[in-house]
């Protein structure tokens, strides 16, 4: 069956393709031969926890959870300038959901709001601009946050406020962009990865040409791949059959949503309202240069980095914390000193535990027993 | 955030270009769905929607597959869509 060739839901939960997958995986494996296979976006991490893919995979293919949760990257300085801008008077800032229990030095969005801060909750940054119209007196504040899948509504809405005429209307911006992120995992000499399983939602967005220079430069396969378990399986099948004949290219596993062009109008739209920042911060991955967008100076008065005198404060991860290691692909969830005691997705330390597409979230809630399992009875 | 829902059209907004009502996990909601390409939505019509905004027309298969991918979701599907009800975009 080709890729994009699977069409009910039936069709993609059924355990008897997922073994004739499984099946034909352990085939293509050559034994003794380590596969290091990154996923790069948090949802395939979550189908792969709650699925237990790890367990149709033999013990060559290992799956390596990469950096594509936004929640997960954000550092703590960003957060605690955004509690700054929060807490200036007469402003409402507002965020999506995911991102207010994530903690920065001085505690995270909810304790803010506890401590007085108005800090609303939006599904969308045109919600923002709603509260920004009804309250005319307040300076309203969007949190932007996420990778090239928000990146185009929260351009749209500048636009949309710029049209309007706000004047009560900011971005605090920090969308990030994926590829410099892998280049720079890529570029890292401790790092073992064959192949990558691409991001579905963010290739709406860019498409897959963007990936060529990891096949061609990196000489990496890619493939984007859906989100429903057997999307994965057979993502991995692919990767596998590349690197069985030697190949390095980017493949398309997604077609029935993903075009290989992506969508150029909201591309197109993100060009006209920001710019590639010249650096920024990840957690876990330090500064990459090119990787975050910031709001273009003819849109100056919506980006709350100029409207506010924004502290750009700096904070180091916290020593426990193993975040970074978990990111970049170094060790998995369940090697981190904190996992599942001082850290848990009540009381996260980091930000890897916080979103339920982080890696930690993701194998605490669904996968501490399936490999943790297997490496129990092994060294028993 | 990340999650991207199904939504079914379910009229074009004329007097707000840009703008459809949209059939989302049994409610109506209004979406921005200027970021579709070529051309663009119509009433049946099936679209993916990241935070208030149609980024893919999909057909009904990959819609309901995506949905019962977002029910397993359990808490973070029932969060999105808790804040999607309180969604007001217009």
């Amino acid at each position: 069956m080709g890729p994009g060739g699977m069409r009910f839901v039936d069709e993609y939960r059924d355990r008897e393709k997922a073994q004739a997958l499984a099946a034909n995986i352990a085939t293509l494996v050559e034994p003794g031969r380590r596969y290091g296979l990154m996923e790069i976006c948090g949802g395939h991490t979550h189908t792969i926890y709650k699925h237990g893919i790890e367990d149709y995979l033999p013990e060559e293919v290992q799956l390596v959870h990469g950096p594509g949760c936004p929640v997960c990257v954000i550092p703590m300085g960003r957060v605690d300038d955004a509690i700054w801008i929060a807490e200036q008077e007469g402003v409402i800032m507002t965020s999506f959901g995911d991102l207010l229990r994530v903690p920065g030095a001085r505690g995270s969005f909810l304790d803010a709001k506890a401590r007085g801060a108005d800090i609303q909750m939006v599904y969308s940054p045109l919600d923002s601009l709603r509260i920004a119209r009804n309250n005319p007196d307040r300076r309203v504040v969007f949190m932007a946050i996420g990778f090239e899948t928000t990146t185009p509504s929260t351009a749209m809405t500048v636009l949309r406020a710029a049209a309007e005429g706000l004047e009560n209307f900011s971005v605090f911006c920090n969308h990030v962009t994926i590829i410099p992120a892998l280049e720079a995992i890529l570029a890292s000499p401790d790092l073992h990865i064959d192949g990558f399983i691409g991001p579905g939602h963010v290739s709406t967005v860019i498409g897959c040409e963007p990936y060529r220079f990891i096949a061609e430069k990196y000489g990496r396969p890619f493939v984007v791949a859906g989100f429903e378990p057997l999307d994965i399986l057979q993502a991995i099948q692919m990767l596998l059959l590349q690197l069985r004949d030697g190949r390095s290219e980017v493949e398309n596993q997604y077609t029935r949503v993903v075009p290989w062009e992506g969508n150029q109008k909201a591309l197109q739209a993100i060009d006209e309202v920001m710019e590639p920042r010249p650096t920024f911060e990840w957690r876990g991955l330090g500064w990459i240069p090119d990787s975050a967008m910031r709001i273009r100076e003819k849109y100056a008065r919506f980006d709350a980095e100029r409207v506010f005198d924004v502290p750009a404060i700096r904070v180091a991860d916290p020593p426990a914390c193993q975040c970074g290691e978990v990111l970049r692909g170094m060790i998995k969830p369940w090697e981190c000193k904190v996992f599942g005691t001082a850290c848990t997705p009540e009381t996260p330390i980091g930000t890897c535990m916080v979103s339920s597409e982080g890696a930690c979230a993701a194998y605490y809630n669904f996968g501490r027993f399936t490999r943790l399992r297997v490496r129990q009875a092994g060294s028993a | 955030m990340c999650l991207g829902i199904p939504g079914e059209v379910l009229t074009l907004d004329v007097e707000r270009p840009g703008m459809a009502t949209v059939n989302v996990g049994g409610a109506r909601r209004q979406v921005n769905v200027m970021l579709i390409e070529e051309d663009g939505v119509a009433p049946g019509d099936w679209v993916l929607i990241h935070v208030g905004f149609a980024l893919a027309k999909i057909d009904e298969e990959e819609a309901q597959v995506t949905l019962s991918y977002l029910e397993e979701m359990g808490q973070a599907y029932r969060d999105e869509l808790h804040a999607l009800s309180e969604s007001r975009i217009d």
